[in-house]
């Protein structure tokens, strides 16, 4: 087996693991470093030794050995653990929707996933915690991506533990009144993920895409735990439709290709077809949710084969929906583009006005970049030049900056 | 969001400073990096040698020449940096402020640049 291919598995056996010993002998924070501890011996001695006939149960045995010398070098540290920690199998209390499939891995990672996003964190928390407890990577391997001193995210992921100590959570599922919220936390991480891996495929960062593909992995695996959550099927759909287009967003050397610019041939068709069909069908029979809506708006993109051909209309009514039921200033931003590309570039500059008051917006960049853009189609060429350069003065991304500088010299 | 918080300094008012206050501003340091490092928000630090030890190189057609001095004509150097990141501009801000030299000089805040860009 390739390393490659050991990778994958511990990561998909990181969870169940530490389900396993978290469910017998409670104290989260400490089943965590053991099972890390434990895939980290696997990654260093299967390549060579081969995998042993029983993976999962070699790193339970493994993990459970660690967690042993761990607490008896630290007995004063277990007594508290064990007090503070009644572990409650979830089983009990997890009451699966119909056709939900069950079982004790399966649930083991949904909880898991709960738990490292539990709302006590902060959003940087919940993002390292659930890469290394659910995900399976390393704090070496998550500070590398996410451009920090190794340090610093150890430190970050400690500290989370420690919160989640204190707020008192135990491994079980969380009330069903709670479960709503709590989900909409989970994929807003898995949001997240994704969003930081996606970027400049050149340039120093280039391990970053990893985030990427680590968020469609964790989603399709929240999928096939929650089958029945539409909202959880339109993220996967959106992160698949918006990845699909990875290879056309930059250039050669790194710079941004807009949407309308895009060699559509370098689309990721199978992608395409995957999430296309999966919001399609969500769209179907499940509730409507922002991730959906979002997902729709990127199937219609995809689904034309030139910017030309591309239904504005349908985009634009997508937009107006998506801002009645979930308004949000970005989604005002762009709603802008679709009534230009409808009804004219005065229509998206008057729509963009009422943002302007908008204390989240104010003075960022993108109000900026969309303003210089509809002012170029409305052939206003000096007032779209000065918004570009507002627009290149105000991100702090260097690939964006680099776009916008060189819209704002365009004749 | 990453920042450098570039502390500013005017060496003619900090030899000023009575020496028990120049103690505490120096103590006050290990005080804050203990508190960045224990909270996850630290990604490096460093301060700088007096301006009088600075070199200024130039390169002019190919040519490296080294010249002693600081590039700027000015009377406040920059005496160090921190590079954090936190999760809202507010607590980089909150954090600006309790590095001691903010009491007697001023701590620019600068976001740092990333690579990643988003689709336009």
């Amino acid at each position: 087996m390739t390393g490659a291919r050991i990778e994958d598995l511990l990561r998909d056996l990181a969870p169940q693991v530490l389900g396993v010993l978290v469910r017998r002998h409670g104290g989260f924070a400490e089943c965590e470093d053991a099972v890390q501890e434990a895939l980290l011996a696997a990654a260093t001695q299967w390549p060579g030794q081969g995998l042993p006939d029983h993976p999962r149960a070699w790193l339970v045995t493994v993990a459970t050995r660690r967690l042993t010398d761990q607490l008896r070098s630290d007995t004063a540290r277990r007594r508290r653990e064990e007090s503070a920690y009644a572990a409650t199998p979830a089983d009990e209390l997890f009451a699966p929707a119909p056709g939900e499939r069950t079982g004790p891995a399966a649930d083991d990672t949904l909880i898991l996933l709960l738990l490292c996003c539990h709302p006590a964190l902060t959003a940087p928390s919940q993002v390292a915690l659930t890469l290394r407890a659910v995900g399976g990577l390393s704090t070496a391997e998550i500070a590398h991506a996410f451009l920090v001193p190794q340090a610093s995210m150890a430190q970050r992921i400690s500290r989370a533990k420690q919160r989640i100590r204190a707020t008192g959570a135990v491994f079980a599922a969380p009330p069903p009144g709670e479960l709503p919220e709590r989900m909409s936390a989970v994929l807003h991480v898995l949001y997240l993920i994704f969003n930081e891996g996606y970027t400049a495929s050149s340039g120093p960062c280039l391990q970053r895409t990893e985030l990427t593909a680590e968020a469609i992995r964790l989603a399709r695996e929240l999928r096939r735990l929650r089958p029945g959550d539409g909202e959880v099927a339109g993220l996967l759909a959106l992160m698949l439709l918006t990845d699909a287009r990875r290879a056309a967003r930059t250039g050669p050397d790194g710079e941004l290709v807009p949407l309308a610019d895009q060699d559509r041939s370098r689309w990721q068709t199978m992608a395409i077809a995957e999430g296309v069909e999966l919001i399609t069908d969500t769209l179907r029979r499940a509730e409507l949710g922002p991730y959906q809506l979002q997902a729709a708006i990127a199937a219609v993109h995809a689904e034309a084969a030139t910017t030309a051909d591309t239904d504005w209309r349908q985009i634009l009514s997508l937009y107006r929906v998506l801002s009645r039921l979930f308004p949000n200033p970005m989604v005002t931003l762009n709603q802008a583009v679709a009534e230009a590309m409808v009804h004219g570039p005065r229509a998206g500059l008057a729509l963009l006005g009422t943002l302007d008051a908008d204390e989240r917006l104010a003075r960022h960049h993108r109000l900026y970049a969309v303003r210089a853009h509809l002012l170029e189609l409305a052939g206003d060429r000096d007032a779209a030049r000065e918004q570009y350069r507002r627009a290149a003065r105000a991100t702090t991304s260097v690939p964006e900056q680099r776009y916008l500088e060189s819209r704002a010299v365009r004749r | 969001m990453k920042y450098l918080l570039i502390i500013h300094m005017n060496p003619a008012n900090w030899e000023a400073l009575p020496a028990d206050v120049r103690e505490e501003v120096m103590a006050g340091h290990g005080e804050f990096i203990k508190e960045l490092t224990a909270s996850g928000e630290l990604l490096g630090f460093a301060a700088l040698a007096d301006p009088s030890q600075t070199r200024t190189v130039r390169v002019r057609e190919g040519e490296p020449a080294v010249t002693d001095g600081p590039y700027l004509e000015a009377k406040e150097w920059l005496a160090g940096y921190y590079a954090i990141e936190t999760e809202t501009p507010e607590r980089a801000y909150e954090l600006a402020g309790q590095i001691p030299d903010a009491r007697y000089f001023a701590i620019e805040v600068r976001p740092v640049m990333n690579y990643s860009g988003m689709e336009m």
